[in-house]
């Protein structure tokens, strides 16, 4: 008896009047019998026994109860439908200390939600769904769910439905019991009173544990429709304990309440004057950058290419860097994706005196070809007077120019020398510098130090560097100018 | 001043951070993955979220609830993730909650490919959801337009209460050049509107449904109201060399980069060319490119499309001037020289003088 006399009593996290319908302030727009009505105010008692009611954020579905915000006088929240879980993540997320309710219906849930709630349970979210499920499509006027039992008519099954069709019934808590994160999953039965007061006792459960701070838990309700189902309340009732607990057996599939700690709370926000620091961009990871631009107008336009491996994108980084270092405009744009799967790899670097209008570079006025697809492909785009460095003793014959100067050696040799392949690259790079002269040693140093992040590599490069200069210097002579 | 040799994709993500963001949902698509990779590596170390969600679908959803949770949150694509989120740009504009999301333009239609095109045009600015909506589309030229329109973004977007896009392409998302980012870092706002799960906050309601018809239509007024608003006060672009102009050239993003090339190399020939640059393609520069139709010959249009914008041109010129397009698709960035020819033919086709001799230097 006092059970009853609670129930009759309005929650305090309902609203005293629903603001809805001007006449209808104090009735609810579900119809008589409906489970969401009862599960409704199973919710809004538990949120008053917990006292949480300042705290709780209800996330509203589409559906039958999508009108949930007119009567729980809590944070609302309206999602797309079978979104509320994505929805309810982040809103968790972002107010750690909330209370969310994910309410949704078998249609919302199980079927075009079907991978937010499965990601939501299996990230272990610590969220309370409390998931409706009447076998049919309420709002919509009474179209198969994925919960539909065999053979059963709907609008949409107008034969009953088939297994060869539709398949079979979904079992959301048989499914979600699969896997490892959920720490709470019953499914109970409004099918009488002994089923409400169960589902009462889940609902509570569900809150409590994400008050206690552990993760994911999901009610399922098996729920009267008598509208659709086209039944009295009482058969309503009656259909839930004949047929739908058959095919959907109550009970707790998961229960793991006492054996997961709290999930470990988030570590406190660094002060905004930690920021630049945490973000690299103190003095350790920029550029100081001269305020005047050197005075001689120049537009270096370079392109890079080889086979990815041979650090053609790094070569590229460390001559922009320099150039930033120099005060110069700089802009580097590489060639991406499915290009350097295929092997090849180029990229595009200008270094400029004055704002670099185009990026991109057609006519460069200096190639570095790592290999001799590269040579070939770019090799007649060079603009005359321009240097290419090419990383092999000979040119092809029908790579030939006399209008461009070439600066031609085995670099990757020269790494070996040195005791690793993979600084041939930076080997080109001081041939590079020592032939053309495009920015100061200084500042090709501090790119380096800037750019490779370990000591040891630091040191190859520097040794790849001098190897390149003193190459070059036996190389270059009688150039175009 | 400091400056950071930096790829546009990242400086999107320092700066947002810079700006108050604190929640980053995504799903990783080349040419924008690196989003994602730099949000995974910030977001934790300045307090914020970062999760990899189970799509752009869930991603888009997850920021409505991080907005409407009062958290300033972005995410970040490319065409086939932001073909997803559609349905939820729509209901983040029907709620009114200001989020970014940064699009990172590939070649399309279907899977495409990953190479840089604008074919994302029509389905960002004109809105691929359902319903009277728009989004504000800011769309950078540099990579320190990425982080300053980034950083703008969120203001616009609170300002507005609406979704705010940052449209790039891949070449602008991939490539790197110096950045000197905002001095101070913004603090965390409080939006009185928001679901905060306070006591003060507790009657908020966040929502998209308007059941009764004169009530949804007084919403959709009012959000009227707030982009005529907004294209009376947001119109940003940028001109070059239009002063004396008898062609406007018109393009955004990298297209636009091509496009100073391209000015350039004309002016060294006598064609007086300039460019019209809209920073803002929603709401778009409609004054400025009558205005230079008062003393410019005609149009030219360039994108990495088959022409999308191009349609906004000829609504803003309403025939007051002749438009001729050039577009290139598939991931093909055209060259300079090649855009150049294009605005020659042009040129002489309306009459716009172009001296042979000089031509000859080309
Ligand atoms: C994307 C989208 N598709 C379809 C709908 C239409 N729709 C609204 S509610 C609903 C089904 C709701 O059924 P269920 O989740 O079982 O909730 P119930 O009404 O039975 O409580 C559908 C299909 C919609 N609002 N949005
Ligand atoms: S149609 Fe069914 S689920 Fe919807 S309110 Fe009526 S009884 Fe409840």
């Amino acid at each position: 008896m006092s059970e009853f006399s609670v129930l009759q009593q309005k929650a305090e996290s309902f609203y005293p009047n629903y603001g809805r319908k001007a006449e209808l302030q104090h009735q609810t727009h579900y119809c008589p019998g409906c489970g969401h009505g009862i599960i409704s105010k199973l919710l809004a008692r538990a949120i008053d026994e917990l006292g949480i009611q300042d705290r709780t954020i209800l996330v509203n579905p589409v559906g039958c109860s999508v009108f949930g915000y007119y009567y729980f006088d809590v944070g609302n929240i309206q999602s797309a439908h079978g979104r509320a879980p994505a929805v309810a993540t982040a809103a968790k997320r972002a107010r750690p200390h909330s209370v969310v309710v994910s309410y949704q219906g078998d249609g919302d849930l199980a079927a075009i939600g079907t991978a937010e709630i499965l990601h939501a349970a299996n990230r272990g979210e610590p969220i309370t769904v409390i998931f409706v499920n009447n076998a049919i499509y309420g709002m919509t006027g009474g179209q198969l769910a994925p919960t539909t039992p065999v053979g059963a008519k709907s609008t949409t099954t107008p034969y009953g439905r088939s297994i060869f069709n539709e398949g079979y019934p979904l079992h959301v808590c048989e499914t979600l019991a699969s896997l490892e994160a959920p720490v709470y999953l019953e499914r109970v039965a409004i099918g009488n009173i002994k089923g409400i007061l169960q589902a009462g006792k889940a609902i509570r459960r569900g809150l409590e544990n994400q008050v206690n701070g552990l993760g994911f838990s999901l009610i399922e309700v098996l729920s009267p429709c008598p509208t659709i189902w086209k039944t009295t309340p009482q058969d309503a009732q009656k259909r839930i304990r004949e047929e739908l607990s058959k095919i959907y057996p109550v009970g707790v599939f998961r229960d793991l309440t006492g054996d997961r700690g709290a999930r470990p709370a988030a570590l406190p926000a660094p002060t905004l004057n930690e920021l630049p620091a945490l973000l690299e961009l103190d003095a350790a990871h920029t550029f100081e950058t001269p305020d005047r631009r050197p005075t001689q107008a120049v537009d270096w336009r370079i392109k890079v290419a080889g086979f990815g491996g041979q650090g053609v994108l790094m070569l590229g980084e460390v001559l922009a860097e320099a150039g930033l270092a120099a005060g110069l405009d700089v802009s580097w744009l590489p060639s991406y994706g499915p290009e350097m799967r295929s092997g090849t790899s180029n990229c595009h670097v200008r270094l400029a005196t004055h704002a670099i209008d185009s990026p991109l570079i057609s006519r460069p006025n200096v190639l570095l070809a790592l290999n001799e697809p590269s040579l070939r492909k770019f090799v007649h785009t060079v603009e005359p007077g321009g240097w290419v460095l090419y990383n092999a003793d000979t040119l092809p014959p029908d790579c030939r120019r006399d209008d461009v100067n070439f600066v031609t050696d085995s670099f990757t040799k020269i790494a070996d020398g040195i005791g690793d392949t993979r600084v041939g690259n930076i080997v080109m790079l001081g041939a590079l510098m020592e032939a053309a002269h495009l920015v100061g040693d200084e500042q090709v140093d501090a790119a380096l130090a800037h750019t490779v992040k370990s000591a040891r590599w630091l040191e190859f490069d520097r040794k790849a560097l001098v190897a390149g200069k003193l190459a070059a210097r036996r190389i270059v002579q009688g150039v175009v100018q | 001043m400091p400056k950071q040799l930096i790829k546009g994709n990242e400086a999107i993500v320092k700066s947002a951070i810079l700006a108050g963001c604190r929640a980053f949902y995504g799903y990783p698509i080349t040419p924008a993955s690196e989003l994602a990779e730099a949000a995974a590596k910030y977001m934790p170390l300045a307090g914020g979220t970062f999760l990899q969600a189970e799509s752009e679908t869930a991603s888009i959803y997850m920021l409505f609830g991080a907005a409407a949770a009062g958290v300033r949150a972005m995410t970040a694509s490319s065409g086939p993730g932001i073909s997803l989120m559609q349905e939820g740009l729509s209901y983040l504009a029907g709620a009114e909650l200001p989020c970014v999301i940064a699009d990172i333009m590939r070649g399309g239609p279907g899977l495409g490919n990953i190479a840089p095109e604008q074919g994302d045009y029509n389905q960002v600015v004109k809105g691929g959801g359902h319903g009277c909506y728009h989004t504000i589309v800011l769309a950078p030229d540099s990579v320190q337009e990425m982080a300053d329109l980034t950083a703008l973004a969120f203001d616009l977007a609170d300002a507005y209460r609406n979704p705010v896009f940052v449209l790039a392409d891949g070449a602008i998302g991939q490539m790197m050049e110096p950045v000197e980012f905002m001095a101070r870092p913004v603090e965390p706002r409080h939006m009185p509107w928001a679901v905060e799960a306070t006591p003060e906050t507790r009657k908020n309601l966040v929502t998209s449904i308007y059941l009764e018809p004169d009530n949804l239509e007084a919403h959709i007024r009012k959000l009227e109201a707030k982009y005529r608003r907004c294209e009376r006060e947001e119109v940003r672009f940028e001109e070059y060399q239009t002063g004396d102009a008898e062609v406007v050239l018109m393009g955004y993003g990298i297209t636009a980069r091509i496009l100073k090339a391209v000015v350039e190399q004309l002016r060294a020939t006598g064609l007086r060319v300039g460019l019209l640059r809209p920073i803002t393609l929603y709401p778009f520069p409609v004054a400025a490119v009558q205005r230079l139709a008062r003393s410019a010959k005609l149009f030219g249009v360039v994108e990495l499309s088959t022409g999308q914008m191009l349609d906004d041109v000829r609504l803003a010129l309403n025939g007051a001037r002749p438009v001729e397009f050039y577009g290139r698709a598939g991931g093909n960035v055209p060259p300079a020289e090649e855009v150049a020819r294009f605005v020659r033919r042009i040129a002489r086709q309306y009459g716009v003088a172009v001296a042979e001799e000089e031509l000859a230097h080309v």
